[in-house]
């Protein structure tokens, strides 16, 4: 059980949620995971640790509602509780010294970014770029602008900062500086064009991946994911890899495996009110 | 008396239920291949249909509080039985379990028609009742460590098992389609996916299965697969039905239930565009004896075909999972076969931390698990009273 202790809403369809949840927040490092159950006939689910206290003992989740277990989660209110929550699991990010870093994060990858920015902001210059399809949908903006030498934001429809995808500012930077680290966080299909952006000027990427998940501890190889060439266990051996090496569209193929089941079971709850 | 006998002060989970006593060590099984059945858990079903629950929970009669604190890693076997002999010598028992309900492999690997959930249930009851404290969600080397573990504990008990699933290393291993054992089991046994969408975990399965392996897990797979509405659903083995691990009855019954057999052949590769169709094989012919004693498959040479499949689930063993081997200053591991040293009574190199059951010895069986959780638990025991 983990208690809710603040819930807001980012967006219509974006929560954030400050949990309690102390044995985690004293270990949780920057690029780890939890793996949530909601309720008894809940599904394990991973969402990143976007932000952590470990004076109060609480971490912060943000995610977007996208099918029944985030609709489900976003539903629970403060004073309420997480049937489960486990962490802090994966391997925490690599904060290099001295280097020139731009941390791309896309819709709610940003609160993903955000912590592994903040920690590399101690010794780093920080270049972030941070999107999303509207300006309703942008989060973060201010926590991503405290922890950046350099902001830039765009939305896909222009409603907001520049006009595009992340990819366009993104190659900008690569043509006028000099770029030691990229970091991706975002949908598979944005880290795989910030890869593909970043591979002809030989800059080191890491791209944080999402695929599915069951236990999140090496026990069930749902998150299997090739890596140069190589299979991978993303919730231990991860998630954060070298995107040039990543084979996104297995990701994306994997990640679609259970589409029809997941229409059906948000249609029904939907429905059910 | 029931079956397995019921006798006060045997290993808690066949203390109350006698269930148990029908597991039997996989080695011995070796040994009396045909001759003596060996009996297993499928009688336990025959024992399950005049178990009843309302028999009530026992206390057996428990020491006096020594004031010493013990945490189990793990809640399988291994675990539940230390746990319950610890606290009926009067210490102070803390389970801690990675995943959101303890059991161990009994919960998330074998399937309800095999062990049904209300029988772990009650055994974990039982185990509480005796004071037992168990915490789920939490995952030791990451939640916790063993070293901060130690701080607050007098002694520490690794009961991991072998939960890190193998797989064959081979093209297309990776598309969508492909399950490790321990997925397919995980989804149906833990999560209980045959119950989507009431239950929010999703399972596919599809039409032509394959599952790969000869021992217990690939039959419970095939069997749950069949279950949830498989149309075809054949074991691929390298070796011949002889050599299959599993136990005979486990085979029968799943011959019985229409499963095929397919046997001296081995995938090479996995064929598909979006998710998984096809599966090339090589037929494969029995050689000299290996360091098993079993002959030792060789491919024949130019026989490779390929199988229709649309599913395929690879149940070629299980690891114990390196986590708390990597994160336990001082703790010896054997680095091949991925598995804690320690000696017959459970003790370690690393003062204070004992371990036993699969996580000691590899993928094994029940009643071994428990039988090292009796073990340890004499050796904490003694450790505590300084013996
Ligand atoms: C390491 C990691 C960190 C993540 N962090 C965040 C985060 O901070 N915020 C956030 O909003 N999302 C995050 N995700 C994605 C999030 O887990 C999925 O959006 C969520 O599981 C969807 O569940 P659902 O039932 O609401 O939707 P569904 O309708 O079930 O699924 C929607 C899509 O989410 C993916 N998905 C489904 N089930 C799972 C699963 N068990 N594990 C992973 N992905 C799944 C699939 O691509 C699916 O098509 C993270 C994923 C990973 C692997
Ligand atoms: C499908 C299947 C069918 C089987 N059928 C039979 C059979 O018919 N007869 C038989 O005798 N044996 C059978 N076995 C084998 C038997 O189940 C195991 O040998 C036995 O469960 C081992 O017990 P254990 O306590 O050592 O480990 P497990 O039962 O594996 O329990 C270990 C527990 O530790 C937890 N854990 C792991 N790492 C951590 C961590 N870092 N922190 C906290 N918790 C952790 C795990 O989540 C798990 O709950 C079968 C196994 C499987 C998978
Ligand atoms: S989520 Fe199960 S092994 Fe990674």
């Amino acid at each position: 059980m983990a208690r809710i202790l603040e819930k807001t809403e980012l967006a219509p369809d974006i929560k954030e949620m400050v949990v309690d949840a102390p044995l985690i927040a004293r270990k949780a490092e920057p690029g780890q995971f939890v793996i949530v159950v909601v309720d008894d006939k809940g599904e394990r689910i991973p969402l990143t640790i976007a932000d952590f206290d470990r004076e109060k003992g609480t971490i912060t989740i943000v995610f977007l509602e996208i099918g029944k277990t985030t609709m489900k989660l976003g539903r629970l209110n403060a004073g309420e509780e997480i049937a489960h929550l486990t962490g802090p699991l994966g391997n925490p990010s690599e904060i290099p010294e001295d280097e020139t870093i731009v941390f791309v994060g896309g819709g709610v990858g940003t609160a993903a970014v955000y912590p592994i920015a903040r920690k590399a902001k101690k010794s780093n210059e920080i270049i972030s770029i941070i999107g999303a399809r509207t300006k309703d949908a942008l989060i973060w903006e201010d926590r991503m602008r405290s922890v950046s030498d350099e902001l830039i934001v765009t939305t896909d429809d222009g409603s907001y900062g520049r006009k595009g995808v992340v990819t366009e500012p993104l190659k900008e930077l690569l043509e006028e500086k000099k770029v030691d680290r990229v970091v991706a966080i975002g949908p598979a299909i944005m880290m795989k064009f910030v890869a593909l952006t970043t591979k002809p000027y030989g800059v080191k990427t890491i791209a944080s991946l999402n695929p599915i998940m069951v236990d999140g501890s090496g026990m069930c190889g749902a998150c299997r994911v090739q890596v140069g060439g190589v299979t991978k266990f993303a919730c231990v051996d991860g998630p954060e890899f070298d995107a040039h090496e990543v084979d996104f569209d297995l990701l994306m193929k994997r990640l679609s495996t259970y589409r029809e089941e997941e229409e059906l079971a948000k249609k029904l709850f939907v429905e059910g009110g | 008396m029931r079956a397995g006998g019921v006798t006060e002060g045997g290993t808690t989970l066949g203390v109350k239920t006698g269930a148990w006593r029908n597991f039997r060590p996989v080695r011995d099984e070796m040994k009396c291949k045909r001759g003596c059945e060996p009996v297993a858990i499928g009688r336990l079903e025959r024992f399950v249909a005049d178990w009843e629950l309302e028999n009530g929970l026992r206390i057996p009669e428990k020491a006096e509080p020594t004031g010493k604190k013990v945490a189990v890693v793990g809640s399988g076997p291994a675990g539940l039985t230390i746990a319950a002999e610890l606290a009926k010598k009067g210490h102070e028992v803390t389970i801690l379990e990675t995943l959101h309900k303890p059991g161990g492999v009994l919960v998330y690997g074998i399937p309800e028609f095999r062990l049904p959930k209300r029988i772990v249930e009650a055994e974990v009851e039982y185990v509480k009742k005796l004071g037992v404290n168990i915490m789920t969600d939490v995952i030791v080397g990451k939640t916790l460590t063993v070293d901060d573990l130690l701080e607050e504990y007098d002694a520490v008990f690794l009961g991991t098992g072998a939960g890190l699933p193998l797989l064959l290393g081979i093209p297309g291993e990776n598309l969508a389609g492909i399950y490790s054992a321990n997925e397919f089991l995980i989804r149906i046994n833990l999560m209980k996916a045959y119950a989507f969408p009431e239950y929010d975990t999703p399972i596919k399965v599809g039409k032509k299965v394959a599952v790969i392996g000869g021992g217990n897990v690939a039959m419970d797979a095939a069997r749950c697969a069949l279950r949830l509405g498989a149309e075809e659903v054949s074991i691929v083995y390298r070796r011949s039905e002889e050599e299959m691990p599993a136990r005979r009855e486990e085979i029968e019954r799943a011959r019985e239930e229409g499963i095929r057999f397919v046997t001296l052949t081995q995938p090479v590769r996995f064929i598909g565009e979006e998710k998984v169709e096809g599966m090339e094989c090589i037929r494969m012919e029995l050689g000299e004896p290996d360091e098993s004693g079993r002959r030792r498959p060789v491919p024949v040479e130019g026989s490779n075909f390929t199988m229709e499949v649309d599913q395929v689930i690879i149940a070629i063993g299980q690891r114990p999972n390196p986590l708390v081997m990597r994160t336990t200053e001082g703790l010896d591991y054997d680095r091949r076969r991925g598995i804690v040293i320690a000696d017959s009574m459970g003790r370690t190199s690393k003062e204070g931390v004992f371990a036993g059951g699969d996580v000691t010895t590899g993928a094994a069986t029940v009643i071994a698990a428990m039988g090292a959780g009796k073990r340890a638990a004499e050796a904490i025991d003694k450790f505590l009273r300084g013996e």
